[in-house]
């Protein structure tokens, strides 16, 4: 089975935010693999172990996310491609689905394992992108995942249900937490990794005009979110609380 | 020069974190109040590939460099210095076969831990603590075998180990200063193994006594030759000490991170307790000497690293390191206050654990006897 996972270096999720210049400050800041394709990580893992095969861990970025790559090596893939977009002006959803399409062109693909979202840009956008490039199906926020031959039966999170869905391979599925606990890297796992493939690419290779993956999207503003005002405490006699409490939620917070 | 950490003692110091953090500290204090050995958690490092640093690759050592060793026992001890002591015992036992062993006695005892054995280090004995030389065990050569006497105590991994690196003396005419080191089968007749010893710290470990009562050993289990024995078991704890200086750098930093968190924490007087100098400078003081540790025993480890164990390094690393880590665990208690005097919290355990890393391997009065030693030799 060729498997491939599409995954990205993002801030570490216990990072504080901070702006500086009008741009997220990422000096000094921890690195890790998007929680959510640790998880397709490691499904491409659980399926290689099922079904034989071959795991590619795919991730475009700049130098230091070889590092990130190194760490999904570690944790048991067989081979890293490093694409390097540092030419790119703007880089968006649409750059990253339009450099990954053309990587995968030529590639023998069974299936495409990606984050449900990052948790830094959080579009959610790249992989469904990703497959309509290649004209494969797409099924989003996986929970379950079970392949017999070319049939593949999924379970996706929908806002809290779950929905059944069957499809044909090749297939890209965007992964949800609850799908799978990903593992850590073993102390030999991080040895081996060290001699593990890992090619590096850039966009000549690939034969893209960096005009072409230019992003679509502007960012007008870039703000963070206000900070949480201090909670209200009720006082009185209990009856007196519930019925203000009912009232506030009723007129102020308007959720009932 | 470099201070850093390169990548790949980067993702293995995250690794050993992580793994600290999932599989040994939730499960920590369980242990430590039941003074139970945790195989699970034995086996689990095991898996992981936790185990045996001291191993060479080819008899199924993890092929480390020994920053990266130290860089995991010092995450391993601030999870647990219990767990810590007890595979690191392996490590201890091992340095003696490294030293002074043949091919065939380094594949098949080294063999037995990469196996999921056990080992233990016997140097120590009732009346013979720092005084090494005036131990009272003693081993006699008939034919192909030797006689082994005596009675070794405080021995770590006792009652599972596979095992013994036994240090004798040979019994010969008055006054033999000759050294014998040997490997003993735990099953050899004569070993017995004492109960387990209760103990203020590391409780999660296994200690006890071992007496040899004319035990048979083959001569081929001798390491080295007659008389090396000495050279080869304090060339082993030139191996060993710096790593001890880690165990105690975890203890410091894992106590800090407690005494960090808390004092941000806690208020008192209307603010968190970490805005009052006193509390600062008690901070600042732990931070730094942490870092000084950790400088002293990246440096030891960093000689032997290099195949040149540098006594005065070691020393300085296991001594400095280990009076830090019952500072910084003894301030963490008195910034804890009351809640630190209670055994729900971390830093007691810390403060219990640090203890030990001022007597084993070398007392820190005899590291200062050592340093003293180097620094007036001409």
């Amino acid at each position: 089975m060729n498997i491939y996972v599409v995954m990205k270096r993002t801030f570490d999720t216990e990072e504080k935010i901070t702006i500086k210049n009008g741009q997220v400050a990422d000096d000094g800041a921890e690195f890790i693999i998007n929680p959510y394709d640790e998880y397709a990580v490691e499904e491409a893992l659980k399926l290689r172990e099922e079904h034989g095969g071959e795991v590619t861990v795919v991730t475009i970025g700049e130098e230091e996310a070889e590092k990130e790559l190194r760490t999904a090596l570690a944790m048991g893939a067989d081979k890293a491609v490093l694409i390097n977009d540092e030419d790119v002006e703007d880089g968006d959803p649409f750059s990253t689905a339009a450099i990954l399409s053309t990587f995968f062109k030529d590639k023998e693909v069974d299936i495409i394992l990606a984050g449900n979202v990052t948790v830094d840009g959080s579009s959610g956008q790249v992989g469904p992108r990703l497959a309509e490039e290649l004209g494969i199906s797409a099924v989003t926020t996986i929970t379950k995942l079970s392949i017999e031959g070319s049939l593949a039966v999924i379970e996706r999170d929908v806002e809290g249900d779950i929905e059944i869905v069957e499809t044909q391979l090749p297939l890209l599925v965007t992964c949800q937490q609850g799908l799978n606990e990903p593992r850590y890297p073993s102390l030999p796992g991080i040895m081996k990794a060290k001699k593990k493939p890992l090619e590096k690419l850039d966009l000549d290779d690939l034969d893209i005009d960096e005009d072409d993956v230019e992003g679509k999207t502007k960012t007008i503003d870039i703000f963070l979110p206000p900070a949480k005002a201090a909670g209200k405490v009720l006082e009185g006699d209990i009856s007196g609380q519930v019925k203000e409490l009912v009232s506030l939620l009723t007129t102020e917070a308007k959720v009932i | 020069m470099d201070f850093l950490l390169d990548e790949d003692q980067l993702a293995i110091k995250k690794m050993a974190r992580d793994f600290v953090n999932e599989e040994i500290i939730p499960y920590a204090r369980e242990y430590d109040e039941k003074e139970e050995f945790p195989f699970e958690i034995h086996n689990k490092l095991r898996e992981f590939g936790l185990y045996n640093f001291a191993l060479p690759e080819k008899f199924g050592g993890p092929g480390i460099d020994k920053i990266s060793h130290a860089v995991i026992v010092e995450e391993l001890a601030r999870g647990c210095a219990g767990i810590t002591t007890s595979v690191e015992a392996n490590s201890l036992a091992s340095y003696p076969i490294l030293v002074g062993g043949t091919e065939e006695q380094k594949k098949k005892y080294f063999g037995i831990l990469a196996d999921g054995g056990y080992s233990a280090f016997a140097l120590t004995e009732p009346s013979a603590g720092s005084d090494v030389a005036g131990m009272k065990t003693t081993v006699e050569r008939v034919g192909d075998e030797y006689i082994l006497n005596g009675e070794k105590c405080f021995i770590t991994n006792a009652s599972y180990a596979n095992y013994f690196t036994v240090l004798a003396k040979l019994k010969a005419a008055e006054g033999s200063n000759k050294f014998v080191a040997l490997i003993v089968d735990r099953d050899s007749e004569g070993v017995n193994v004492g109960p387990h010893e209760k103990k203020m710290g590391l409780r999660s470990s296994n200690t006890a006594s071992v007496t040899f009562d004319e035990v048979r050993v083959p001569a081929a289990n001798r390491l080295g030759e007659e008389g090396e024995g000495f050279r080869i078991f304090m060339k082993a704890l030139s191996y060993a000490r710096p790593m001890v200086g880690a165990q105690a750098l975890g203890i410091a930093q894992g106590a800090y991170e407690e005494a960090v968190n808390y004092a941000k924490e806690r208020k008192q007087f209307g603010k968190p307790i970490a805005n009052f100098q006193g509390i600062q400078f008690m901070l600042a003081d732990m931070a730094m000497q942490i870092e000084a540790s950790r400088l002293l025993v990246h440096k030891a480890v960093w000689y032997v690293q290099q195949g040149t164990p540098n006594i005065k390094a070691s020393s300085f690393a296991k001594c400095y390191a280990s009076d830090t880590a019952m500072k910084v665990a003894t301030d963490a208690v008195q910034i804890h206050g009351g809640y630190g005097f209670i055994r729900e919290y971390a830093v007691e355990k810390y403060f219990r654990d640090a203890k030990i890393m001022q007597i084993y391997e070398g007392t820190n009065q005899i590291q200062r006897v050592v340093i003293a030693k180097d620094i007036l030799a001409d």
